[in-house]
């Protein structure tokens, strides 16, 4: 029993190491910081976004119909007469929301999928990884519109359409790291104490193998905000009225050779998340590489 | 070499059979009536039911889907079109050659641009030169190019009034497409090229290669380039496949009548033969860009052709 208390705090004590080592790192790359800073902010204004708008985002002001920017509006009002600030900030709330969920989901997904495959392999394996070939054998954005065609519009069915192509993707990275892992001796030694095969997926394989996993979800959910915002300008994934920030550029469109403002700061909101995600992940490669440990 | 090309087209065959099965089963429960759609609201239930009956609606979900896949692949006929009535593969094949063309234009410019782009900041690794062309390299992930495309319109078109904003009849009407949609495309051959070229400039035979006194020029192009590009050529491969289906949204931007404005349209409508057959389309031509990077991997890279070349033979 001892023995085991002693394994069991030896190994607590290692993984705090490893993951101190690496928020180290992490913490030392100024530009991966800026990163990670930028994104907690956006987080913080999701949640708080609905005291701090100046405007309600359904608000319409029909003093001030396409107003450019000025005192009373920041940022100037669309052809609705709504905020654009206000639409900006709350918008923050779907394309978080959705990259969230959609990373979620597309975790839970890809990681059963990949463990089932790697660990168990044989058959099992040669099915799972044939569906996989098949899903990712359509472009990523011509699946995701065909899966938005086909569920139609709104939070949950793009969330759906976000998730499918990037399970395929995650399912495949999770089980060339298991793969990498499988002959490790702490598995051996799992499997020789009579650990049953559930706990030793979730309890030693997931955790093990989750690194690899974490660099691609960060730069997985950049992706997927443009692809929302991509979904929702051709009228599918969110809809106007909602303050999504691709469906404010599809509104924008048609006025943007009068009032550029319109296409300038949704477009802007997206690339500063996106960009914040993708320093993040890259530094948290870095971070992580074994090579560049020095 | 033959077999594995061979053994690589084969295995193309499964894979479409699949990716037509997933796309008819995820279209066939669409709710909505596809009668109602072709005969408008005005229709009465028993035009509706005749026109159910025609189409076959109501057989059972196997049925519709042998007789769609022996149209496909038997053949050749994705159906018609519920709105125009035009044949999905012929109005396709129409407007492949204008997707085609965007896609080629902007994964030529994407490698003669970032391929220069990510070897130089791998040769000044930590120099401004190298911060410099990685911060806009990240700025390129980071816009959409959907975005980019709509502030290029503004400012060419509107600003500076040197480009048309619309239209796909001459040369000059792909300029800006194509620096919408390869914008993303240089950023990541950048950061790829980069990368691998790292990777390869930090072994042993580059070491020894300088160390014999070969000229830095050619231990990079020579030596490092050759090995560095088995990596780079995945991504071009990928990448080109994506951008057949990426550059949709930009093709609709600036009116390009491809297949992508085809498909979005069509969407739009809810006229399913067409987005079925065009994302079926689509992956079979993602498919064949595969195959096609898989070729050439065997012929750049020593290692696939001696597994193919040896008498065990055989992956």
């Amino acid at each position: 029993m001892s023995v085991k208390d002693t394994g069991s705090v030896k190994k607590k004590a290692k993984k705090e190491t490893q993951f101190r080592i690496v928020m180290g790192r992490l913490s030392k790359n100024k530009t991966a910081m800026l990163g990670l800073y930028i994104f907690l902010a956006e987080v913080f204004i999701a949640i708080i976004a609905p005291w701090i708008i100046p405007y309600d985002y359904a608000y319409m002001d029909y003093m001030n119909l396409l107003s450019p920017p000025s005192a009373t509006h920041l940022l100037g009002t669309d052809a609705m007469g709504r905020d654009i600030l206000s639409c900006l900030l709350y918008g923050t709330r779907y394309s978080l929301g959705i990259g969230f969920a959609a990373l979620l989901l597309t975790a839970i997904g890809g990681i059963s999928l990949g463990v089932v495959a790697g660990y168990f392999g044989g058959t099992v394996d040669n099915i799972i990884m044939r569906c996989l070939d098949v899903i990712q054998a359509i472009p990523s954005m011509v699946l995701m519109i065909a899966v938005a065609a086909a569920l139609g519009t709104g939070f949950v069915n793009t969330v759906l359409a976000m998730s499918i192509g990037g399970i395929a993707g995650a399912a495949r990275l999770q089980r060339a790291s298991i793969l990498n892992i499988r002959n490790m001796e702490y598995l051996e030694a799992a499997e020789s104490i009579n650990c049953s095969k559930v706990r030793i997926a979730l309890k030693h394989m997931v955790p093990n193998a989750f690194a690899p996993m974490l660099v691609s979800f960060t730069m997985g959910t950049a992706s997927t905000i443009v692809s929302i915002a991509g979904l929702s300008f051709i009228g599918l994934g969110i809809q106007a009225p909602e303050p999504e920030w691709g469906a404010m550029l599809a509104n924008g469109r048609a006025y943007m050779l009068d009032y550029p403002y319109l296409v300038l700061f949704p477009g802007l909101a997206i690339m500063i998340t996106v960009f914040a995600l993708n320093i993040l992940g890259d530094g948290l490669r870095d971070a992580m590489d074994p090579k560049l440990k020095d | 070499m033959k077999r594995y090309i061979a053994k690589r087209i084969l295995w193309m065959i499964p894979i479409v059979l699949g990716v037509t099965v997933l796309v008819f089963t995820i279209m066939y429960f669409v709710p909505g009536d596809v009668a109602q759609i072709i005969l408008g609201t005005n229709a009465t239930a028993e035009e509706l039911a005749t026109q159910r009956e025609i189409m076959g609606l109501n057989d059972p979900y196997y049925v519709q889907l042998f007789r769609y896949m022996e149209n496909v692949f038997l053949h050749f006929d994705m159906g018609e079109s519920y709105i125009t009535g035009l044949p999905v593969v012929e109005q396709l094949m129409a407007r492949l050659p204008k997707t085609l063309l965007l896609a080629v234009m902007c994964m030529l410019i994407s490698v003669l641009v970032g391929i220069p782009l990510g070897i130089t900041a791998a040769i000044h690794q930590n120099s401004w030169i190298d911060r410099t062309c990685m911060i806009l390299s990240l700025v390129g992930v980071s816009m959409p190019s959907f975005w980019l495309a709509m502030l290029l319109v503004v400012l060419f078109c509107v600003q500076l009034r040197i480009l048309p904003a619309s239209g796909d009849s001459s040369f000059i009407h792909f300029i800006l497409p194509t620096i919408a949609g390869s914008f993303g495309g240089i950023a990541t051959q950048a950061r790829q090229t980069r990368s691998s070229m790292l990777e390869v400039i930090r072994s042993d035979y580059i070491v020894t290669a300088r160390a014999k006194g070969v000229p830095e020029r050619s231990v990079i192009y020579k030596h490092a380039l050759p090995n560095a590009l088995i990596p780079i050529i995945t991504v071009i491969g990928t990448s080109f496949g994506h951008m057949l289906g990426g550059s949709m949204i930009i093709e609709t931007i600036f009116s390009i009548n491809g297949v992508g404005t085809y498909i979005i349209t069509a969407v739009n409508q809810r006229d399913f033969p067409v987005v079925q057959g065009g994302v079926i389309f689509l992956a079979i031509a993602f498919s064949l860009c595969i195959l096609i990077v898989d070729a050439i991997y065997a012929f750049v890279d020593p290692r696939i052709k001696a597994m193919f070349t040896s008498k065990k033979g055989g992956k």
